[in-house]
């Protein structure tokens, strides 16, 4: 299993061809109090890059990109009826929505743990 | 040796002292200025001015305006105009209706500066009383409509019900990209709709009427569908089973409803409709030709993310305290502007806090009271009109009939007119007729004098109204309880709602007590005798669509203000249409919008936005059908004119506009517009020059001189209309000779359907009423006589 983080701050968790995707701590710290999550329709395909749904906090709104190829499969419904989870446990139990790659090669493009945290230090 | 006669002449001038309102407003003189002028390294003010605009859009001769007028004399100019309007009693309904606004709401909150002055409620902590008169407003919607959540107003019905258009689009699952509408909705509701709906690809379907809507929805192929409750014939259609039927197909049901109706029929909250918007001017504002109104916008729980608008909250500050504050409003224009889809800002607050305090006078048991009242009394006047042999279409009615005249249909029209009524010509052979809350029996009995055929004795108004009741069907009449909240309870006594009105206003700062430095809409010029003509009857009492004739008083103030903005602008010519800026801006990028495709260039639909523009500007592209392309600004926020080359480059084809800011959001005259504007003319784009910092321009650069294709200006920054605590606002649309025939009309008239419906045809409909708001034009009008070089004196001293 590889975590793999993008530019905007997601991670990308893949294991074959599934992948469950979430925003990182330095994202859920930035953001503050996460107060609502807008998740994608289930079916749905989306590009890399694609904006495949929205979280906003107490100060700010962003937009949640699609790190990679692929179709949703599942969208986690225990956040949309808690956000406090994205910032409590962003990595487990706060993940956004879970994914059918289209192709695993894309998550080379991504950032490894060391130099993401090296990239969020820098931002 | 001078000519005494001259000399005597100077001196007489002097003491009529026609610059008094100069003094009065302009707080510092020619010593202070002698003192501020070395302190900022400057010799005088005009060397000031050439050291900050570029002299290359310096305007190349000074603004002709009328010699400048004591307070005294311009109203009495004014008075002139406004007696050119002739106050007939209007029974045209179509959304508009008499009301009487209680006098302890009109002298201390309509002609009270420390609830018009104020600015918008950005500040929490210095706008406390009128986030809880908004509150009220909120809840006063909620409770009527029997919906979740209402915003804190719109700017009127037609455009609110635009809104609703788009939450649902925004909101349901549905696929589909076309809007149902029943025929029996208010015209200019429909207008106002077909232009909102062809840039965004929605395609609305109007049903013949209100009856054949079923079948409009058979096949499912509709993302919502609008029905006005009650319908603008009179009918109160049943529209519960187009709740169920609208959900199977994934699709929203909007409602038009009356506020006032509502208070004897059940809410559509209470039969599952998902979005209800409409007018409240009937609480307590003057028909005022139109406007300003508020109108509302309430939705199901569900769709609160996506609601348009402002929206007051209660929060806990940092006591613990409950504290009121705006809310939900992070998603739109001030994080995620590109993707914004509502450019709605500025709204109504004034008249929303005329309609909330209306209710809290009244309460439940007076609206409802008022309510029956005009149910009655249109119960009453259908039963004689039916004795007098006449045919009223309309079984069930809350307070308009459709009356079939026939062949009489003008001599009952002229009969009217001749006892200074009038009536709704809305179709050939019928006549409309609605009452309000100024109607009295004497009235209904000289309706049915109108009406009667002649010869025919007239009925009995005691014995018609000893066996009469409500034309409000069995199966729709409310039986919920409403506006229990104590509020809405307590203050009964004029006293206790003086004491209320003055409590909610010493929690909140307006200029009464101080200088609000927050930006254009607060550092200008207030001045009470502006204010004066809004509550003159020749200017309140008319309705938006009485007969032409009627209001000349209202289009001599028309032509005159929008000689003088064209003056100030440089531009060709100007629109009043709009009633807020967000609504000029729009109609703006529609004008270039409709330019591009009559010159075949359609294709045209890139919008370039600098970065540091106001979030208004790529929400109204969006909503225009453009898309919008981001440039960069350097560190000091100005434009990155090499960005910005690259840009126009690599879109030329398809470029259709530029909008800047000038001077830039910043407070920055950037020296190189002119150089922009010859850029982006040059690959075929045109210039919207935001016309927010129009302050720092009058008289010093015309925008329509130095590049500018189109502009608005917001009346309620540079030109004098005080904010109202967050509206009204007026934003006319200013444009260059060639893009003249694209500017909005207006095809919509009550009395008579045809007049200037030829011209306005094809042309886009910005609001619901021609000029939706004209009363305040009076107050620009003032000012500009009083201060009409306040402009060209005050350019120098920068924002007002």
């Amino acid at each position: 299993m590889t975590i793999k983080y993008t530019k905007e701050h997601e991670w990308v968790r893949a294991d074959g061809d599934a992948a469950t995707v979430g925003i990182t701590v330095h994202a859920q710290d930035a953001l503050g109090d996460v107060v609502f999550v807008d998740l994608p329709e289930v079916g749905k395909s989306f590009t890399a890059g694609d904006v495949a749904g929205v979280v906003e906090s107490v100060k700010a709104a962003a937009d949640i990109y699609m790190p990679v190829t692929g179709q949703v499969t599942e969208v986690n419904e225990a956040l949309r009826a808690d956000p406090s989870l994205a910032n409590s446990d962003p990595l487990e139990a706060g993940w956004f929505f879970k994914i059918k790659l289209s192709d695993a090669g894309e998550l080379d493009a991504l950032m490894d743990a060391t130099s993401y945290e090296k990239f969020a230090d820098q931002a | 040796m001078s000519n005494p006669e001259h000399a005597g002449s100077a001196a007489l001038r002097a003491l009529e002292n026609p610059e008094e309102f100069i003094a009065r407003h302009i707080g510092i003189d020619a010593d202070d200025e002698a003192r501020m002028l070395p302190a900022i390294g400057s010799a005088t003010r005009a060397e000031l001015i050439d050291g900050i605009v570029p002299a290359a859009i310096r305007r190349a001769q000074p603004m002709r305006l009328p010699a400048p007028a004591s307070e005294a004399q311009a109203l009495a100019e004014l008075k002139a105009i406004a007696e050119q309007n002739r106050v007939f009693r209007s029974h045209i309904g179509q959304g508009y209706y008499g009301t009487l606004t209680p006098g302890v709401i009109l002298r201390n909150i309509l002609e009270n500066p420390a609830w018009y002055t104020a600015y918008t409620p950005y500040q929490a902590e210095i706008s406390q009383g009128r986030m809880e008169a908004l509150l009220n407003f909120q809840t006063m919607v909620c409770d009527l409509t029997g919906m979740a959540i209402a915003n804190a107003s719109m700017l009127d019905e037609a455009t609110a019900a635009a809104e609703a258009m788009t939450l649902a689009k925004r909101s349901v699952k549905s696929k589909s990209n076309v809007f149902l509408v029943s025929g029996d909705c208010h015209p200019q509701t429909i207008e106002v709709l077909q232009t909102r709906a062809e840039p965004l690809g929605i395609e609305i379907k109007v049903s013949t009427a209100a009856h054949t809507l079923p079948h409009l929805m058979a096949d499912g192929n509709f993302f919502g569908v609008l029905a006005q409750y009650p319908g603008t014939t009179g009918h109160v259609h049943d529209l519960r089973p187009l709740a169920g039927h609208a959900h199977q197909c994934d699709a929203a049901l909007v409602v038009a409803a009356d506020l006032l109706a509502l208070t004897l029929l059940a809410p559509p909250g209470e039969w599952d409709a998902d979005i209800v918007c409409g007018t409240t001017q009937r609480l307590g504002m003057p028909l005022c030709n139109g406007g300003p109104h508020a109108a509302y916008l309430a939705c199901r729980d569900a769709y609160k993310r996506s609601l348009p608008g402002r929206l007051v909250g209660v929060s806990l500050d940092a006591h613990g305290q409950p504290a009121y504050r705006l809310a939900l409003q992070t998603r739109e224009q001030h994080i995620r502007r590109e993707k914004a889809t509502s450019n709605i800002c500025t709204a109504q607050v004034l008249p929303a806090v005329i309609a909330s305090m209306y209710a809290v006078y009244h309460g439940p048991d007076g609206l409802r009271r008022i309510g029956q009242r005009v149910a009655t009394l249109t119960a009453v006047l259908a039963a004689g009109l039916a004795e007098l042999g006449l045919d009223v279409v309309n079984q069930t009615a809350f307070d308009t009939l459709t009356v079939k005249t026939g062949d009489h249909t003008q001599t009952v029209v002229d009969r009217a007119l001749d006892a200074g009524v009038n009536l709704r010509r809305s179709q050939a052979q019928h006549l409309g007729v609605s009452l309000d809350e100024t109607t009295t029996r004497a009235h209904v009995e000289q309706l049915w004098a109108l009406f009667s055929p002649n010869g025919k004795p007239l009925p009995s108004f005691d014995v018609l109204a000893a066996h009469t009741t409500p034309r409000i069907p069995q199966e729709l009449a409310r039986s919920s309880a409403f506006l229990t909240h104590p509020v809405f309870n307590t203050h009964k006594s004029e006293t206790a709602m003086l004491r209320y009105i003055r409590s909610l206003s010493d929690k909140d700062l307006a200029l009464d007590r101080s200088m609000i430095p927050l930006g254009s809409c607060t550092m200008k010029l207030n001045a009470t005798s502006e204010m004066i003509p809004i509550t003159w009857p020749a200017f309140a009492d008319i309705h938006p669509f009485a007969p032409a004739d009627q209001l000349a008083g209202y289009a001599e103030l028309d032509k005159q203000l929008r000689a003088w903005l064209c003056e100030a602008t440089g531009y060709a010519d100007i629109s009043l249409q709009p009633n807020a800026g967000s609504q000029g801006e729009y109609a703006g990028l529609l004008a270039i919008r409709a330019f591009h495709a009559a010159q075949g260039e359609g294709h045209r639909n890139i919008c370039l936005i600098p970065s540091s523009a106001h979030g208004t500007n790529p929400a109204s592209a969006q909503m225009a059908g453009m898309q919008v392309v981001v440039t960069a600004c350097d560190a000091q926020g100005n434009v990155d004119l090499d960005d910005l080359k690259r840009a126009c480059e690599q879109h030329s084809a398809h470029l259709s506009t530029v909008m800047i800011t000038y001077p830039s959001t910043h407070g920055v005259f950037e020296t190189r517009v002119k150089e922009l504007c010859e850029l982006v003319h040059a690959h075929g784009g045109r210039v919207y020059v935001d016309g927010a910092n129009m302050n720092a321009l009058v008289g010093v650069a015309a925008p329509g001189e130095f590049g500018g294709d189109v502009s608005h200006l917001n009346l309620h920054k540079t030109f004098c209309i005080p904010h109202g605590g967050g509206g009204p606002g007026v934003g006319p649309v200013c444009v260059v000779a060639d893009l003249v025939p694209y500017l909005p009309g207006h095809a919509t008239s009550g009395s008579e359907p045809h007049v200037g419906a030829a011209a306005a045809q094809g042309r886009p409909k910005q609001g619901a009423a021609p000029s939706a708001g004209s009363e305040v034009h009076a107050v620009t009008s003032v000012g500009v006589k009083e201060e009409p070089c306040g402009s060209r004196r005050g350019s120098g001293r920068g924002r007002r």
